[in-house]
């Protein structure tokens, strides 16, 4: 159990993508998935199919990466496909008459240009904010954009100083996991065989230490950054500030290029219209 | 040389639930530390070494006594969030576990952060992170996980985030506690860099009696006071209160106080092998 999740599935690399700025990045991601949900016909999702080549190309990921981070979809991919070719009424059926279900063109259409969505969707995002940019990048990106907000009184800085703490802890709270682990195997406790209470009863002796443990980390952190003079978010400043470059630039060009592509394939490209 | 921290007649205990009763931890600590100084102190655990630790940095407040932080008095009915601050910026702490300290993924933000605490701008930071990561050696693993870093690692990297708050006094309470010898090295021997180099006053607090004898002067504590204070030669001289004190000492005087008692005049503040078999050999030539 070394799962590394401070950073999570970022890809060590120095693209074109994976330097450009976190706020950006973010703004970007939004600015996908809206484009996303406004294509309409077959025409548009071409050049969704289009994008998508064009980010891996700009984020120098291996594919492989992309389609492993496929899989855990696959369910939901076949549930979508499947309800869309049984269910939808169209108006060019494929079997014949007196058959006892019916397919539709329609229905197929709709069915792949779901799946495409969602796939894009998915993979779009994860390249441009899991797989290029650090989790603490993510973090202070989210933190930055949303400083405005601290005025009305939310607590912005305390939630991204929040996320900064949990990222830090989490390894080292898995790996205290695993020593406790072995520690009550070595005393005979067994997780692995008997009935699902059994074995959710046998994780207590797990848990209980792991919590101690834990609030006796927050106190001697606490105790360690109000002696680095931590007084909140109120006059810090950062080392590492963001900056946007002509990269942030060019991207949001390209972005906006395919805004408007999909926005004006949808009204002069002729043909189907797609229903969802 | 003016005192950088002057303690008089400091108390504090622990207050205890309704069902624990009050620890007494400290009774009547006066001390004084000379800026520039490196100050060991020892004390068998449970002695209120720690606590004494956390009230010089202002984690908590006497319940008696006064203290005084560079000419200033903490204990005073008019101290501010402000004063405590400025103390803070003046008195620094490394603490026993090395994981509990460090608070960013990435080493280089994680010695940030006191500055960033501090608001110090952002090239400025910059320079002091890169000059504290050379201080401790430790500049080719500026980009690196904090968490994927050995025990004494992390030590040195929670001692450079202090450095580059440029802190005047930094107390460590067994820093070196949880390091293997080599990690344990490493450490000390950055303690002694800062303190002869930089001359940042050092406080260090250790179980290790062949640290104490790195130290200028040492303090020992017992039952929450200081019974003894003097260079490491005169105290450990006083073996048998020591041990009485529940305390070890360095190998070198045990063995040169086994010889006295056995009738050789040796003397007893030594504590460099080499000099301590000289001493032994004349001993034994003399006798016969
Ligand atoms: N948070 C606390 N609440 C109540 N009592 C405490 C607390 N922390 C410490 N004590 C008690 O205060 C006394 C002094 O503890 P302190 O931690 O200062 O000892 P120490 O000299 O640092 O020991 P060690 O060498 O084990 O680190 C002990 O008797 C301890 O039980
Ligand atoms: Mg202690």
């Amino acid at each position: 159990m070394k799962a590394d999740i401070a950073f999570g599935q970022y890809c060590e690399g120095n693209s074109f993508l994976h330097r450009l700025d976190p706020r950006w990045k973010i703004i970007f991601a939004l600015m996908y998935i809206v484009a996303l949900f406004l294509a309409k016909n077959i025409f548009a999702f071409g050049l969704v199919a289009l994008s998508i080549v064009l980010l891996w190309a700009l984020s120098g990921i291996r594919a492989g990466i992309l389609v492993k981070g496929l899989r855990p979809l696959l369910f939901i991919i076949a549930f979508t496909a499947i309800i869309n070719i049984f269910w939808l009424k169209g108006e060019t059926p494929l079997l014949p008459e007196n058959w006892f279900f019916q397919i539709y063109l329609e229905g197929i259409i709709n069915a792949v240009l779901i799946v495409l969505r969602v796939m894009v969707l998915v993979t779009g995002t994860s390249i441009l904010l899991t797989y290029t940019t650090t989790p603490i990048a993510l973090t202070d990106g989210i933190e930055q954009l949303l400083a405005p907000l601290a005025k009305i009184k939310i607590p912005v800085h305390e939630f991204s100083m929040m996320m900064t703490i949990a990222l830090r802890f989490i390894p080292t709270l898995i790996e205290e996991t695993d020593k406790i682990m072995s520690a009550q195997k070595a005393r005979g406790s067994d997780f692995s065989t008997g009935s699902l209470t059994r074995r959710a009863k046998a994780l207590i002796p797990i848990l209980v230490p792991l919590f101690i443990s834990a609030f006796r980390r927050a106190e001697d952190l606490a105790t360690a950054m109000e002696c680095r003079c931590y007084t909140g978010g109120a006059g810090r400043t950062r080392m590492n500030i963001l900056h946007s470059t002509w990269r942030d630039a060019v991207m949001l060009l390209i972005l906006c290029v395919f805004v408007a592509g999909i926005v004006l394939l949808n009204i002069f490209a002729p043909g189907y219209r797609f229903t969802m | 040389m003016s005192a950088i921290i002057k303690a008089e007649h400091l108390s504090f205990a622990y207050q205890g639930d309704e069902d624990t009763p009050p620890v007494q931890a400290l009774k009547d600590v006066s001390f004084e530390i000379e800026e520039g100084s490196f100050v060991a102190i020892l004390g068998h655990n449970g002695c209120g070494k720690s606590t004494l630790a956390k009230l010089l940095c202002m984690i908590y407040t006497p319940d008696e006594g006064r203290l005084y932080i560079n000419g200033r008095d903490m204990t005073a009915d008019d101290v501010e969030e402000k004063d405590i601050y400025d103390a803070r910026r003046r008195v620094g702490m490394v603490f026993q576990n090395p994981d509990n300290q460090l608070v960013a993924t990435i080493v280089e933000e994680d010695v940030a952060f006191g500055c960033e605490n501090l608001g110090i701008p952002s090239e400025k930071i910059r320079k002091r992170v890169d000059e504290a990561l050379d201080t401790v050696g430790m500049r080719k693993y500026a980009r690196h996980a904090t968490h994927r870093l050995s025990g004494g690692q992390k030590q040195r990297i929670a001692i450079a985030g202090v450095i580059a708050m440029r802190r005047k006094c930094i107390i460590f309470d067994e820093s070196t506690a949880m390091l293997d010898p080599g990690g344990r090295k490493e450490v000390m021997d950055t303690i002694c860099r800062l303190n002869r180099e930089e001359g940042i006053t050092v406080i260090h607090i250790t179980h290790y009696m062949n640290e104490a004898t790195m130290a200028d002067r040492v303090l020992v504590m017992n039952e929450g006071t200081v019974i003894m204070d003097g260079t490491p030669a005169e105290v450990f001289s006083r073996c048998g209160e020591l041990w009485e004190a529940g305390l070890d000492v360095p190998q070198t005087t045990e063995l040169l106080w086994k010889m006295r008692e056995a009738g050789y005049d040796v003397r007893l503040d030594i504590f460099d092998p080499e000099e301590c078999a000289k001493e032994i050999a004349k001993a034994i030539a003399e006798k016969r």
